[in-house]
């Protein structure tokens, strides 16, 4: 077996266990700034990815016994979560003055989410997409409690594990129909016989009850309902990370199950799937439209994102698919974007309500024109990333409408959705540079990484909303694994 | 490099360069800003001055640039002019400048308002030299977005934060319908390009079936006309232009807001012939409500920014009018009054901004005789109301005139009740603000009210009105070229101008180009006089 296949994945290991080990010599003043050392190195393992490793257009490259595949969609996957993790890092490091204990950890903790994305985007096998999944969401169960003091984050501690835990139930309790029924955990296994049992109630039951479990991790309609609190409750680095990170792993391993185990089976779902998208934008964006504390607000429109990124599965189309790659590519930036203002803001002033971007715009306009693009992005308009994301979704929703006219429903309520969020993404914008008392003005002056990291965030925005190309057609390419 | 390529390019780059100018350069902010979108007014004038001799392209476009943007998805920037756009071209560098020329009044974050502005005005220059479905919508969306962020930081007024979101919802729905609707529109040609004239052309070829037409017909008919506050869907555009700073609501109701007719008249009737016969005379009679209704609602108005603002959606209803008829004459019309409703707006929004700079105010109970002490504001802003009112002699005339004769054999009940409210209701409200405004005693507290003090403060306004004295004294400038471009606009069957064609009975197949001639001048001889 080939070790070049699995680099990725054991690199991170390695780093994770050199940051664990060196927070038992390093002296507690620089144990903070542990923090960079974990970025750079993550910072080596993208730089290496790109220089070494090649996968040829259409080529998939087996490990395990076609357990773990490496192809140009895992490749894509593996490179957007090492960047997430980059990003959340040099956040991390920011926001560890606030963490009386366990900062390592904290950045251990974290490259171990991480190593669970590696090895979801590589998931080929109904086991490893378990394993991936589990090694997600516990470390996440943790990093979501890590505010020991508060009880708002062991709130969302625990309210992330006890649906965490339901739903990994669901899915293990699918898998195990399903591999009854067939004697098969290999996704491409899987394809060869499903196409039979497109009809069998068992397994058809087995296999909703896995997108349950995949719909949990996704924050989809009906499995939305811990986004809000955790999202509220947990560090803002951790929040960042789960919203990026864990949700485009969550994306990818439903594309996996629905295109490559039992595309026969997914092509039958168009209804199922769009109902759910519809659902997800409307409750994601309807809920969002009072909410006051900004991480809350961020955790409904976090749920309509889910929404849109259904749209493109719902399309059931290449286009659709290689559009939901799009679109986490500049919800990528954006929010990892949004999230950075936010520690920092966070940080200064203790309270998490809108109210506390007052007179953001005096106190560093750098941290206020981030926002603003973000915000500008995440509502979908021009020239930023978020209008060609849904631009592509859009496309590939309306292309299915002539045979089916339930996507012109569909496109109608992302529409909505769009005009809906607005009036709360301007809201937060009003709040940078409308309000009339701002309590306090002193300047925030951010650290050189986190300026750099801000900047490579709003390029990011501008270049995927002005220069779509490179990045469609490498989605395009990638996706050709898919059915 | 197409000229236009700079036309729209340089408002854009000054923007880029205003970002590394330290903010404390106020003059050579405002400079640059002036400099940039004179160059573009400049270039737009000599664009449209070598219009006739340019050489057209396969398509009849002038002055054609294509770089290819998106291959996978048929993307390319695209630019090129026919008649009809070529006047709006100028016409929005023109205000551009102006705007950009009014906006001495903005005294906090210059900045930041100047590359706005100066994005707004590439945007729209974008929208209209655009042959490119794609960058159609995302260069008018670029105009959009700093449009809602202008009202909202430097808008004036009591209910700006309302007047902001209002617009900012009402135009976005608007503009995401459009979206929707030229995605169909992309998809149903499965061509794979989003090129307008490889659309339009391909389309003609093979008609897009009735079914699709009746789907996305009125997405763009909705869509578009929220965005030209097309009567029921106005109400965003008085509260709006009522908060927007002076140069906002020049550059909006002046060039941007026909983004939206032009897109009526450039894509959906060319592509979808049969369900615009369809939609017609609904327009038709929607467009009555912009004439009347807002007319009368103007005619209520105690505030001259309503007033304005109103009036402004009232004169959308010639457009619509105009369209409607589906007549080469009619459709004449309608361009001609884009043109000069461009210039009027933006010439009476920024003489508005002047006088609310200088009084405070814009309470038409307050004002008074001020005609006295603003000798040239005022005299500007009577000729302003005359061009309102459609005196001849203003590019107004000329184009309302020539949408009623195209009107009249195919809606007479309609075009009797337009003129009303072109002549009348028109000339009622405009003449009496004249009065109050300009008139009457001066109060005492107006008695040091200064006039434009030099030429710089009066020339935007003096570049205005020359656009509407020139088109109004020589409309044939701009109709012989519209003429020319419409006929890849109008592949209906033979309209003759003095035949009345039945729109919602006329199923007869496309057929042959339209049968009027270019040679002949389809404006009336009583206009032509003055030449």
């Amino acid at each position: 077996m080939n070790t070049l296949l699995l680099s990725h994945e054991l690199l991170v290991l390695a780093l994770g266990l050199l940051v664990l080990l060196a927070d038992l010599w390093l002296p507690r003043g620089l144990r903070r700034h542990l923090g960079y050392a974990a970025a750079a190195g993550l910072a080596g393992i993208l730089l290496f990815s790109f220089l070494a490793i090649r996968v040829a257009p259409g080529e998939v490259q087996y490990a395990f016994f076609e357990m773990y595949a490496l192809d140009g969609l895992a490749l894509f996957f593996k490179r957007f979560s090492l960047l997430a993790a980059l990003m959340v890092l040099l956040m991390s490091v920011e926001f560890a003055e606030s963490m009386p204990t366990g900062v390592s950890e904290y950045y251990a903790l974290t490259l171990f989410a991480l190593l669970g994305m590696l090895l979801a985007s590589s998931a080929n096998d109904f086991a490893l997409l378990f394993v991936s999944l589990e090694l997600i969401t516990i470390t996440f169960y943790v990093l979501a409690s890590f505010h020991r003091s508060r009880m708002t984050s062991l709130e969302a501690g625990v309210k992330y594990l006890i649906i965490g835990a339901l739903s990994t139930g669901f899915t293990v309790y699918g898998i195990a129909l399903v591999y009854g029924l067939t004697g098969k955990l290999n996704f491409n296994e899987l394809a060869a016989v499903s196409s039979s049992l497109g009809g069998n109630r068992l397994f058809l039951f087995g296999m909703v009850l896995i997108l349950a479990g995949l719909g949990f991790k996704i924050a989809a309609v009906p499995f939305q309902i811990w986004a809000p609190d955790v999202y509220q409750g947990a560090p803002v680095p951790t929040t960042a990370f789960l919203a990026v990170g864990s949700k485009a792993a969550g994306f990818v391993l439903l594309l996996r199950v629905l295109f490559v185990a039992v595309p026969e089976v997914s092509f039958q779902w168009g209804s199922l799937l769009i109902v759910l998208s519809a659902i997800t934008i409307l409750y994601g964006n309807l809920c969002a439209i009072p909410q006051r504390n900004l991480k809350r607000l961020l955790g409904y429109s976090s749920i309509a994102h889910a929404g849109y990124l259904l749209l493109g599965i719902a399309a059931l189309s290449r286009d659709g698919q290689s559009a939901v790659l799009y679109y986490l590519g500049g919800y990528l930036f954006t929010l990892l974007g949004a999230f950075t203002v936010l520690c920092l803001v966070m940080r200064q002033v203790e309270s998490e309500d809108i109210a506390s971007l007052a007179g953001l715009g005096q106190r560093s306009p750098l941290l206020a024109a981030t926002l603003t693009l973000a915000m500008v992005s995440l509502a979908g308009l021009p020239p930023l990333a978020g209008f060609v994301g849904k631009f592509l979704l859009l496309k590939s929703v309306i292309a299915q409408a002539p045979a089916q006219p339930g996507y012109y429903g569909l496109a109608f309520v992302a529409i909505a959705g769009v005009v809906i969020s607005l009036y709360y993404y301007f809201g937060v914008i009003r709040a940078i540079y409308w309000s009339r008392t701002a309590p306090d003005l002193s300047p925030i002056q951010p650290s050189a990484p986190i300026r750099a990291a801000l900047y490579a965030c709003i390029a990011g925005m501008f270049y995927l909303g002005l220069f779509p190309g490179t990045l469609v057609n490498l989605t395009e390419e990638v996706v050709k694994v898919l059915r | 490099m197409s000229p236009l390529t700079y036309i729209l390019g340089w408002p854009f780059l000054a923007a880029l360069a205003l970002v590394f100018i330290p903010r404390n350069y106020r003059v050579v902010i405002r400079a640059i800003a002036v400099a940039a979108t004179f160059l573009s007014a400049v270039l737009a004038l000599k664009m449209f001055a070598q219009f006739a001799g340019a050489p057209a392209g396969a398509s009849g476009y002038r002055f054609e640039q294509v770089v290819p943007w998106v291959k996978a998805l048929g993307i390319s920037y695209y630019v090129g002019v026919d008649g009809i756009n070529a006047g709006l071209v100028l016409m929005a560098a023109i205000v551009a400048f102006a705007a950009a020329c009014a906006s001495w009044d903005v005294q906090h974050r210059e900045k930041e308002f100047y590359i706005l502005l100066l994005v707004m005005a590439g945007g729209i220059l974008g929208a209209f030299a655009s042959l490119d479905l794609f960058f159609f919508y995302i260069f008018h969306e670029f105009a959009l977005v700093p449009t809602f962020l202008m009202i909202g930081l430097w808008g004036r007024g009591e209910q700006k934060n309302y007047a902001t979101f209002q617009i900012t919802l009402y135009l976005t729905v608007g503009s995401l319908i459009v979206l929707v609707g030229l995605i169909a529109l992309y998809l149903q040609s499965g061509l794979g390009t989003f090129s307008i004239p490889a659309l339009v052309a391909h389309f003609r070829q093979n008609p897009m079936p009735l079914g699709a037409q009746q789907f996305i017909f009125p997405l763009l008919l909705f869509g578009f006309g929220i965005l030209v506050s097309l009567w029921p869907f106005h109400s965003w555009a008085p509260p709006g232009y009522g908060a927007a700073p002076s140069a906002t609501a020049m550059l909006h109701a002046g060039a941007l807001k026909k983004f939206g007719l032009y897109g009526l008249i450039r894509i959906a009737l060319p592509i979808m012939p049969e369900a615009a016969r369809e939609w017609m005379p609904v327009l038709a009679w929607l467009c009555l409500g912009n004439l009347l209704y807002c007319g009368w609602v103007a005619m209520k108005q105690r505030d001259f920014n309503w007033l304005v603002g109103y009036s402004s959606v009232a004169h959308m209803g010639f457009v619509f009018l105009g369209i409607a008829t589906l007549t080469p004459l009619g459709l004449t019309g309608a361009v001609l009054v884009m043109v000069a409703h461009g210039f009027l707006a933006a010439l009476t929004f920024g003489l508005n901004g002047y006088i609310h700079r200088q009084t405070g105010t814009l309470e038409m109970a307050q004002l008074g005789g001020l005609l006295r002490r603003l000798p040239f504001i005022g005299a500007a802003l009577m000729m302003a109301a005359f061009a309102g009112c459609g005196l001849p002699g203003f590019a107004n005339f000329a184009g309302e005139i020539t949408v009623f004769f195209g009107a009249w054999k195919v809606y007479p009940v309609v075009t009797v009740l337009a003129c009303w409210g072109a002549l009348i209701v028109g000339a009622v409200y405009m003449l009496r603000a004249v009065r109050v405004v300009m008139h009457g005693p001066l109060p005492e507290r107006w008695a040091e009210v200064p006039d434009a003090p030099h030429f710089w403060r009066k020339l935007p306004f003096l570049a205005l009105l020359a656009g509407l004295l020139v088109f109004g004294c020589f409309p044939r400038l701009l109709t012989d070229r519209i003429q020319a471009g419409l006929a890849s606009v109008l592949p209906a069957p033979p309209i003759a101008l003095t035949e009345a064609i039945e729109p919602v009975n006329s199923t007869a197949p496309l057929a042959g180009p339209t049968s009027f001639e270019p040679e002949r001048p389809m404006v009336p001889a009583g206009m032509t006089v003055r030449e």
